[in-house]
């Protein structure tokens, strides 16, 4: 039962200040959660702490291997739209 | 006889223009209206005074890395070092590490005033880093001004700190005092542990901002409201934050254009949401000029900018060049104090020239025929000092200035390079020339101390007069010499006719 960070990560710390558990620290080139140490909130919190700070989409993922905040859920931009904005400039 | 039009203009003078008393007249009047101890705690704050940013420089140092709220018009992916916008920066430092990188840059830039915490997140949602950073700043940089900007989530459970670190100066960004408004702004916040999205969040971050401005000045800490000007979804409402801003003692507000491009991977970006065009801000700053002192000069530093307002020095203070410097700070600070007394000996200089010679510049132009002219925007070439003393094609902005027959007012910047000077993935290029002629879009004059043929004529087929006749001269005097020669020259007659006639 852990959660974890992937490389999509912009350290950005707003995570590590609000972990109940003191379970993340800037290990590499980003930021990491201790398995051991992460409670998933699990009694300290009804929302898993670092997942309801995290500004960026598939940074965090949940102990199944999903992401906490799949894409569009925090820019509110739809996937398919962020997708063909980036087709646009890559023809430029 | 009409004299001293520019110390004590009554508004309602224009034809045409949108004047208003409390920021038309001369630039240096922009702040007249302010109580005395007030006007001693910007005189050299680059960001809260229109005339000091000619003169002194301000740096931002980026502790603060974390945000508790997201905007559409920002993205959190902030390092990109060929970008100058809000929330972008290079190298996220430790309070440490500031605190040395202030040293440094003091000592090396002698007109810096000011020091300020404004990301790339928000700094009280970063409190331990940045109030560290200001304590230590207070205590080893005496001399230097402190100051934060915030969106104001957090602001009230940190007004009592910030008191106590002396930060006298607060910026707030308010975009909106309509939840439902807001809720097209901000599509979640951090709060009480918890993720919150919608009208509910909005509600809960203007509630936040209006208490920690309402708390700010009843501790007599000065505050400057920001406000981002997106077409369509606040503009209109804005006229109404001005008011309410002002009423509970903002001194100054700050309404600035969105800056939104695809490439930015900002929801305003990607949306295709557009920015406003200079003459639609203008309008609107005049529009809430009249409830309002409007800041103008504002030029969306990133958070990490060092220098006078309009350049970036950053490159110059790395974290590996600071850590080689030997800084002797009690001696940086025995020179900057002389500096900064030379600086204000001149601008008091100035101050009382420009009270001899207002009444005269205005009468002759003005001379029973007020109201017949129509007022004129020219763009002028500056590396500082309030002088025109830049080659045109060394300018990487223009300032703008109205010149009318009530007097010279500054009006605002306009960006050569705009916003990303980086590779070509960064946007269409064009011609750096091309890109100055539409920059100075509305403009009938450029003034500059040299301009080379090609743009020149270039210049003259868009409609822009340029010239270079007024080279090292104060800019308000030269503008206002270049607006008598275009009324005795005729040019600016038929037009007032055709004014009056409207009228």
């Amino acid at each position: 039962m852990a959660l974890k960070i992937v490389e999509s990560c912009v350290n950005c710390w707003a995570c590590v200040d609000v972990c109940p558990s003191e379970a993340i620290s800037l290990a590499g080139p980003h930021f990491e959660i201790s398995a051991s140490k992460c409670t998933e909130c699990d009694g300290d919190y009804a929302e898993k702490q670092c997942a309801s700070i995290c500004p960026v989409e598939g940074a965090i993922l949940l102990a199944d291997g999903t992401p906490a905040n799949p894409p569009g859920s925090l820019t509110g931009i739809p996937p398919e739209r962020l997708a063909e904005a980036m087709r646009e400039i890559q023809a430029r | 006889m009409e004299l001293s039009v520019l110390g004590q203009n009554n508004g309602g003078q224009h034809s045409a223009g949108g004047c208003s008393s409390s920021s038309c007249g001369s630039t240096h009047d922009q702040l007249s209206h302010l109580p005395e101890n007030i006007r001693a705690k910007v005189q050299n704050h680059p960001c809260y005074s229109e005339e000091a940013h000619h003169y002194f420089a301000r740096m931002h140092v980026a502790v603060a890395p974390a945000c508790n709220i997201q905007c559409h018009y920002c993205n959190r992916k902030y390092d990109c070092a060929n970008e100058s916008r809000p929330g972008v920066v290079s190298e996220v430092l430790t309070p440490e590490q500031a605190v040395k990188k202030v040293k440094a840059v003091a000592a090396a830039i002698p007109q810096m005033s000011v020091l300020g915490i404004a990301g790339p997140g928000d700094p009280l949602a970063n409190p331990k880093r940045t109030l560290d950073t200001f304590r230590m700043l207070s205590e080893q940089a005496p001399d230097i001004k402190l100051c934060v900007s915030t969106n104001g989530l957090a602001l009230p459970e940190c007004v009592e700190e910030l008191a106590k670190h002396n930060i006298d100066h607060v910026t707030i960004t308010i975009n909106c005092v309509d939840p439902e408004i807001g809720a097209k702004i901000y599509p979640w916040i951090y709060w009480n542990n918890k993720r919150i999205r919608g009208v509910k969040a909005a509600k809960i971050l203007i509630e936040q901002q209006q208490k920690g401005l309402e708390m700010l000045v009843a501790r007599g800490i000065l505050v400057k409201v920001n406000s981002v000007m997106i077409p369509g979804v606040n503009d209109e409402h804005l006229k109404e934050v001005s008011k309410i801003v002002k009423a509970k003692g903002a001194f100054l507000h700050n309404v600035m254009p969105l800056i939104a491009e695809p490439e930015h991977g900002t929801f305003y970006g990607v949306m295709g949401q557009r920015s406003p065009e200079p003459e639609e801000l203008q309008d609107l700053q005049d529009a809430c000029a009249g409830d309002m002192n409007m800041m103008r000069h504002c030029r969306q530093c990133r958070a990490d900018a060092v220098g006078m307002l309009g350049e970036d020095r950053g490159d110059e203070f790395t974290l590996d060049k600071i850590e080689s410097m030997e800084i002797d700070y009690e001696a940086a600070m025995v020179k900057r104090a002389a500096i900064h007394a030379a600086i204000k000996e001149e601008l008091d200089e100035k101050a009382a020239k420009k009270e001899r010679l207002a009444g005269l510049s205005v009468a002759s132009v003005q001379n029973g025929t007020s109201g017949r002219y129509r007022p004129v925007l020219m763009a002028v070439a500056t590396s500082g000092g309030g002088l025109i003393n830049q080659h045109f094609g060394h300018a990487t902005e223009f300032l703008v200035y109205e010149a009318s027959p009530s007097g010279v007012r500054f009006i605002g910047h306009r960006r050569v390079d705009q916003y990303c000077v980086g590779n070509d993935t960064c946007g269409e290029k064009e011609s750096a020339l091309a890109g100055s002629i539409r920059a100075l879009k509305g403009c009938e004059a450029v003034l500059c101390s040299k301009i080379g043929f090609e743009p020149w004529s270039d210049l003259e087929t868009a409609g822009i007069q340029p010239n270079g006749e007024h080279a090292m001269e104060p800019i308000e005097e030269a503008v206002m010499a270049v607006y008598r020669e275009m009324i005795e020259s005729g040019r600016l007659e038929n037009d007032g006719a055709l004014l009056q006639a409207k009228a």
